[in-house]
Formats: C-alpha cells, sequence, structure tokens
C-alpha cells in the first residue's frame, strides 16, 4: 500500500497540477513539494507527490552500482563463474 | 529528461556482479524486510533465489491492511446511512462475519477511492467516512485531505483513524520477540516521509543495522550486500541507500501538517496487540472530522479464530508457507486472513511467487 511510483511533472498551478504517468495525465497536488518544477521527477502517492526524484543521486547511485561491478570483474576468481 | 527511475537500476550484468559477490557469503544471517512493497519486490524479481542458502529474507509487519484489526471491518459494517469510502485493499478483508466486499452486495455504501481526496468529492453528494489506513507514506495526505475538508467546511466528511508508525512497532517487535535479527531492510517509501535517522533506535538500542532502499532489484541487492559488510565489519548503522528520494529528516512540509492535523496515539495492530505510541490519531482541533467520535467507534483486540496464523507472520515468527491453511484453504481467491487478502501482504506474496 506505500507503494509510491515516480511520475514526471507536465503542468502545475500553485498547489495542483498534472503528471504524465505511462502516458496518462493524472492531476495531483503538490502540497508537500512546493519547489517542484514542470519537468521534474516526483514520487506520487494516492494523489501526492510525496517528494522530488534527484536525478542527480539517482545518477551517483548508479555510477556506485557500476564501479563496484568493474571492481568484481577485476577479481579473478570472478571470471571462473558463468554469466 | 530521462526516467531517473531506469532500467539500469535492473541491469542484468550488475545484478549477476553483485549476486554472485553476496553467493560467497557463509554466515547464517537473517534479514528482515519490513516494508509490504519490499517484499512483492524480492518475490518479483526473485531475489531468495539469487541469494545463498546462508542469508535468509523474513517479511515483517509492513502492510498496513495487515496490521488492521478485523473489529474495523465490523465497525464499519455497521455504520449505516453513510458512505464509506476505502483503498481498495481493504474490502476484502475478513471481518467477524463478513468483508466490505460482501457487505456492499447486500447493500452497504462502499466506495474504492484511489485518494483521500476522491472521497472528500463523495462527501459533497453524501454524508462520507474515509477508511484511515495506512503508515507516514500515506498519513500526509489523509491529514491534508482534512485540512481541506476544514477550509470547504465540509460537514459530510470524516475520517476513521487507523494509522500506524513503523519505529514504533519495530522497537516493540524487537524488544519482545527473540528473532534474532542481523539486519533490517527499511521501507523506502515511509522513510520520504520521516527521514533515514528515524530508525537510529535500531543500532543504538539493538546493536542491529539497517538499510533504507528502494525497490528496484539493484536497491535490494546493494542494501543486502551493505549489511552483510557491517556484519562482516562489526558494525551496526542506519545507511540510506535510497537518496535519489529519502534524505536524513524526511519531508518537513508533509511531517508538519501530519503535526498540525494528527497527535501520536497508543494503536491497536492485529497481531501485535496493543502498541504504546505506534499510531496517530485526529487532535481536539479537528475532532468534527474524526469518524471514531462522530459514530463511536472503539476498536477491539479480537480476531475470530480461524486458525489463520497472519500474526506469527507479521512478527517474522514464521513464512507463509509454516502455516497449515497456506495455499490449501488459504489462497487469493478465497483467503482466509488479512495477510493473503492484501497485494502487500506476504502470504499473497509467497503464493504468488514462491511456491
Ligand atoms: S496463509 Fe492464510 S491463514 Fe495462513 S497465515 Fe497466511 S493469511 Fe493466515
Amino acid at each position: 500500500m506505500c507503494l509510491a511510483i515516480p511520475a514526471r511533472v507536465i503542468e502545475k498551478n500553485g498547489d495542483k497540477g498534472f503528471v504524465d504517468l505511462g502516458g496518462s495525465k493524472k492531476e495531483i497536488m503538490f502540497t508537500f513539494t512546493p519547489e517542484v518544477k514542470e519537468g521534474d521527477w516526483v514520487l506520487i502517492h494516492t494523489g501526492f507527490a510525496l517528494n522530488v526524484i534527484s536525478e542527480k543521486d539517482a545518477d551517483e547511485t548508479l555510477k556506485l552500482f557500476e564501479e563496484f561491478a568493474d571492481f568484481q570483474k577485476e577479481l579473478p576468481e570472478n571470471n571462473e563463474r558463468p554469466e | 529528461m530521462k526516467d531517473p527511475n531506469n532500467k539500469k537500476f535492473r541491469d542484468p550484468q550488475l545484478i549477476n556482479k553483485i549476486v554472485a559477490d553476496l553467493q560467497k557469503w557463509q554466515q547464517p544471517i537473517k534479514i528482515m524486510e519490513v516494508c509490504g512493497s519490499h517484499t512483492m519486490a524480492i518475490g518479483h524479481w526473485g531475489i531468495r533465489k539469487l541469494l545463498p542458502p546462508s542469508i535468509s529474507l523474513i517479511s515483517g509487519p509492513g502492510c498496513p491492511v495487515c496490521v488492521t484489526p478485523s473489529s474495523l471491518i465490523d465497525e464499519l459494517i455497521k455504520l449505516k446511512g453513510v458512505k464509506i469510502a476505502t483503498f481498495g485493499d481493504l474490502i476484502r478483508v475478513p471481518g467477524k462475519e463478513e468483508t466490505l466486499e460482501q457487505a456492499r452486495a447486500r447493500g452497504l455504501d462502499v466506495e474504492i477511492v484511489y485518494s483521500p481526496l476522491e472521497a472528500l468529492k463523495l462527501a459533497e453528494k453524501k454524508e462520507t467516512v474515509f477508511v484511515g489506513i495506512g503508515f507516514e507514506t500515506t498519513t500526509p495526505g489523509i491529514a491534508q485531505t482534512i485540512l481541506l475538508a476544514a477550509n470547504q467546511k465540509q460537514k459530510n466528511f470524516s475520517v476513521l483513524p487507523a494509522f500506524k508508525l513503523i519505529p514504533p512497532a519495530l522497537d516493540a517487535l524487537l524488544s519482545e520477540e527473540d528473532l534474532s535479527l542481523d539486519g533490517f531492510l527499511l521501507p523506502g517509501h515511509v522513510s520520504v516521509i520521516i527521514g533515514s535517522q528515524s530508525y537510529n533506535l535500531l543500532p543504538h538500542k539493538y546493536g542491529i543495522g539497517g538499510v533504507v532502499t528502494g525497490f528496484e532489484p539493484l536497491d535490494i541487492l546493494r542494501a543486502v550486500k551493505i549489511l552483510t559488510e557491517q556484519i562482516e565489519h562489526g558494525e551496526a548503522t542506519i545507511v540510506n541507500e535510497y537518496n535519489r528520494v529519502v534524505n536524513r529528516d524526511g519531508n518537513k512540509v508533509a511531517r508538519h501538517i501530519i503535526e498540525e492535523v494528527l497527535q501520536v496515539n497508543d494503536a491497536l495492530w492485529r497481531g501485535m496487540g496493543l502498541i504504546p505510541k505506534s499510531g496517530l490519531t485526529i487532535n481536539e482541533k479537528y475532532k468534527e472530522y474524526d469518524a471514531s467520535k462522530k459514530y463511536e467507534i472503539m476498536l477491539k483486540d479480537e480476531e475470530a479464530k480461524t486458525g489463520c496464523r497472519c500474526a506469527d507472520v507479521l512478527k517474522g515468527k514464521i513464512i507463509p508457507s509454516d502455516c497449515p491453511l497456506f495455499a490449501s484453504k488459504c489462497t487469493p481467491a478465497n483467503p482466509i486472513g488479512s495477510c493473503m487478502v492484501s497485494s502487500e501482504g506476504s502470504c499473497a506474496a509467497y503464493y504468488k511467487y514462491e511456491r
């Protein structure tokens, strides 16, 4: 029930607006995210945007994964493992 | 601009790498995932099968529908002349005699809504009671809806408060049960509101670490990896892996709205009984929107004797397949307990993915 999904903000007027949710336009309240701008990604739940998703942090997390994977590549014992 | 939830968090190559590394882990450890959405994600991505037998993931109390006492259903069914608006997950939960869905079939006015805002709209036409179930993720939206009702002076709207708080429930669980847990996967979307610092009691009071994490396979695997590293080094801290949406202090605006409308109170959890300061009720200032006052509703701590072992499932004491009714008498089509009804219940997740 606590599932919240990412959606892109397409329109914002005060604390109300719309997000694009997989191609359909959905009305949303931005009460908790007054800083949000059109084009931002937000996490939506029961008609409200809970927070803005930081793309920078998403990229950084992904970089950590990649670095970890690269590091694993260099470990010789791993080369024997079937992918 | 690209989708920040992009496929990279599901990159098979990266997954293989991290899985290969985790496969080397030998010390038996037990990690509890608190959140029902994590339980579903773990099942969906087949994460249990990717981990070595030494790492077991067990489910905890993180499904609001599952932890709601069934007396709530019985009380709702008694309401006359009002519309009951609820999130869909609740309507198939068995009360003592019937579910809301069955009661609706014989004429009770029950309407499923996606948002509490829809329930407020329904109140324009008919006196409406919204069933306020949920954890910290869901609470701010409901609190904001009560504020809007107050602004509109909408007298036909009230909320039955059955809100639950995660950190006090974890505290109660750890102080009462000897589950010998080695770490927690902490709920990503609850943490968006309350912040990663809300779990400091886990390391401080119990010496157990936890990782706030997201719902993609790499999020979950990385969280497990971080926990194994902590265990290896004898450390226990709270790490925020999901920092693309969660920060240390949570969403301050949302928390402020909760504080304006709601107050911390003891709450009744199915299977866990009354837990001190583990829920939220509507405060004095907004009491006219409190359905428990308006209709004098008192929840009782009694469950029908069905043989359902949801209570032990919620506490992580057994896994769903240990319940003798699992997948025999109790199935999603014919659920006996709430853990099989809710789309995020552990029994439903096991039925769907791990049989
Ligand atoms: S399988 Fe059904 S009866 Fe058994 S604990 Fe789960 S919900 Fe209850």
